[in-house]
């Protein structure tokens, strides 16, 4: 490593955190200074006016002063407002809207295709496969991991070494997906059978007394190896959320079943799980729409080889290695809309429970 | 709904049990050692690959190439020439890690300070300035939370490499932004792409706040800003770490926004490019893989575990009511 290569780096964070001070301060600045000068002149303005009017009516002014301190409200509430829309509106709303017109585009984004990418997605046997695979997901995913986490905080919740047993499995939620894909990929490692094995599950599998496998370059059971790592990462999450529902049950419900004598399984299915439903809703809908955006885990596996591929990571490839803009976008378009149904259930399941 | 104040959490419970109750509570344990077996065999499935990786970085290349890493607690032989090579290597193939940490230090602090403070002045104006359409502009910057990134990144990298144009009538020029430049692009993606979450976020807790306090405020006659910096900013510094740790731990590990804005090269990309790249180019080289790995895991890790009663107020606040 190089001092002189790391200087510019070094001084473009600099730069960034000199435009920060200078953004965000120039707007504090500008928010005290420009409404304070307003306010000077609406004072002047209205003296000139009560000393005028003081003659002819008395009544005017109180209500043109209430229209004018509104209005100024609302200038400085769009101040406030100003980067976050601006950002929004650049970064976010435009490109949704023109991602959505150019996946009825060619691939050079020149001329109009109507469906042809959308009947291309389900005719393309390659990319049903991806949709196939995304649709294993998103199935095994959330449910996998909201039962596991959802076991595992019921079964430590007031253990001894409870605190120190929750961060063991809510750890994998900091590290990142690439970390995650090249913990697991050292697990799956692979040397052929006269060898020792280096990676886990072939040593284990080897000691069962099989052939040592090349595990992710095996459809269909590639895919769901992937899936291991993701319900790797989001179990903690799961476990979190659920625990901290499972000690929200107020305490005197608990007393009272124990009281009655239930089992500890009647005691499960019938107090618990109805108690943190709302928690379980929220957990799996977290976990799906995460799920359904997953790219990292297959990008650093297998890069989507092996009939491994899902929604994301092929809309990245489409658009940003094989140039197929159109392709890529439409892509992009199916993810949202499949992203939708799962919001509205959500939705529509917190204003039921808002009524309750 | 009641999930959402949960009490102290990741610290023992304080539930007022008596002697009798703890009694039995310790009976009744020791009465399922099934439950004790199956979270233990969780909790060791879950460990195990991470400590195998953390394991194995130490240990010499050839061992890790020729037997598992399970084989150094009979024959230990351990160094610190992996991740001597791995950051600081010369050769092209060594990683050069060193280089990436530094991109990715420089991509992530910017990229949490600025929709931190941008989210806490628009929660701020869409929670205590009265001004008409306020609960519309929310609802829309709340909605915008499920649209998929993957939605902006073609425009938003042709915005960015050919500027932005109206039928053909240009708006705004280019960025030709080269090198070391390619950062700013990777802050404002990252920038937009926070938003929508972090004023979600911000506002629940703003919005929070007792309204006679900014009431009196007002009457003393302070100003919205005076307001925002002298009360609202020292009373939501929690939330703030929260979904600070939250962007963190979330610009740190991305990899599709640095792969799309910050290209590969190493004046830019961030560690998980260059460890995804590693992985496909070499897959083999477990000593350096391993080392990388742990490298890019460890600062993740500290702010984690250091800062996680943060994270996980922050993470029950936006996953339990988004």
């Amino acid at each position: 490593m190089e001092f002189s290569d790391e200087a510019p780096k070094l001084m473009m964070l600099l730069y960034g955190l000199v435009a920060f001070a200078v953004v965000v301060g120039g707007l504090l600045v500008l928010l005290d200074v420009v409404p304070a000068w307003f306010a000077r002149r609406r004072e002047a303005a209205l003296l000139a006016a009560a000393s005028a009017g003081a003659v002819r009516t008395g009544a005017a002014p109180p209500s043109r002063r209430r229209s004018v301190a509104n209005r100024r409200e609302g200038g400085l509430g769009l101040f406030f407002l100003l980067p976050t829309l601006l950002l929004l509106v650049v970064g976010l709303i435009v490109p949704a809207v023109r991602t959505t017109l150019l996946s009825f585009m060619d691939g050079n984004s020149r001329n109009w295709v109507g469906l042809k990418n959308y009947t291309w997605m389900f005719a393309q046997d390659e990319i049903f496969s991806v949709l196939t695979n995304t649709l294993i997901w998103v199935i095994l995913v959330p449910l996998v991991a909201t039962a596991v986490g959802l076991v595992y905080a019921v079964l430590v919740d007031r253990a001894r070494f409870e605190s120190a047993a929750k961060a063991l499995i809510f750890m994998p939620m900091a590290i990142s997906f690439v970390g995650a894909s090249i913990i697991w990929k050292f697990v799956y490692a692979y040397r052929s059978g006269e060898y020792a094995q280096i990676g886990l599950l072939n040593h284990v599998w080897k000691m069962l007394g099989g052939e040592p496998q090349q595990w992710l370059s095996n459809p269909p059971l590639n895919t769901l190896l992937l899936i291991v790592i993701m319900i790797w990462i989001q179990a903690g999450f799961a476990m979190v959320v659920l625990s901290a529902a499972i000690k929200a049950i107020p305490a005197e419900i608990i007393e009272a079943a124990r009281l009655d004598g239930v089992s500890p399984w009647q005691m499960f299915w019938q107090i618990t799980m109805p108690s943190i439903r709302s928690a379980l809703i929220v957990v799996v809908v977290t976990v799906s729409i995460a799920t359904l955006k997953v790219f990292d885990i297959v990008r650093t596996t297998t890069n989507g080889n092996y009939d491994t591929g899902v929604i994301a990571n092929e809309m990245y490839n489409q658009a940003f290695r094989f140039g197929q803009t159109g392709q890529g976008s439409a892509l992009a378009v199916f993810l949202f809309v499949l992203v939708i149904p799962i919001v509205i259930y959500q939705v529509r399941n917190l204003r039921k429970q808002r009524e309750v | 709904m009641t999930t959402t104040t949960p009490p102290a959490l990741l610290t023992p419970p304080t539930r007022p049990t008596g002697p009798e109750t703890r009694a039995a509570r310790v009976r009744r344990r020791l009465n399922n050692p099934v439950a004790t077996g199956i979270s233990i065999v969780i909790a060791v499935i879950w460990t195990i690959p991470t400590f195998g990786l953390f394991v194995s970085s130490f240990r010499p290349e050839d061992e890790i190439k020729t037997t598992g890493w399970w084989t150094a607690f009979t024959d230990p032989q351990f160094t610190l020439q992996n991740y001597q090579e791995v950051l600081f290597g010369r050769s092209s193939s060594s990683g050069q890690l060193a280089g990436y940490f530094i991109n990715s230090m420089v991509i992530t602090i910017p990229s949490v300070l600025f929709p931190l403070a941008f989210a806490a002045l628009a929660a701020y104006a869409l929670s205590w300035i009265n001004f008409r359409g306020r609960d519309w502009i929310y609802i829309g910057i709340f909605a915008l939370q499920i649209v998929p990134l993957q939605m902006a990144l073609v425009p938003l990298l042709s915005f960015f490499s050919e500027g932005a144009s109206v039928f053909g009538i240009p708006l705004t020029p280019a960025w030709n932004l080269e090198d070391e430049g390619k950062f700013i692009q990777v802050w404002f993606a990252h920038t937009c792409f926070a938003l929508p979450c972090a004023v979600f976020l911000l506002h629940n807790f703003v919005s929070q706040l007792p309204k006679d306090l900014m009431e009196a405020a007002r009457v003393d006659g302070a100003s919205h800003p005076k307001i925002f910096r002298s009360i609202v900013l020292p009373l939501i510094v929690p939330a703030l770490a929260a979904f600070g740790i939250f962007q963190f731990l979330w610009v740190w590990n991305d990899l599709l926004v640095a792969l799309i804005f910050a290209g590969g090269g190493n004046e830019t990309a961030p560690l998980t490019v260059r460890l995804a790249e590693l992985a496909g180019t070499r897959a083999n080289e477990w000593q350096r893989l391993t080392s990388g790995a742990f490298i890019s895991i460890v600062v993740p890790l500290i702010v984690f575990l250091s800062l996680q009663r943060y994270f996980v107020r922050g993470l029950l606040a936006g996953g339990v009511k988004g």
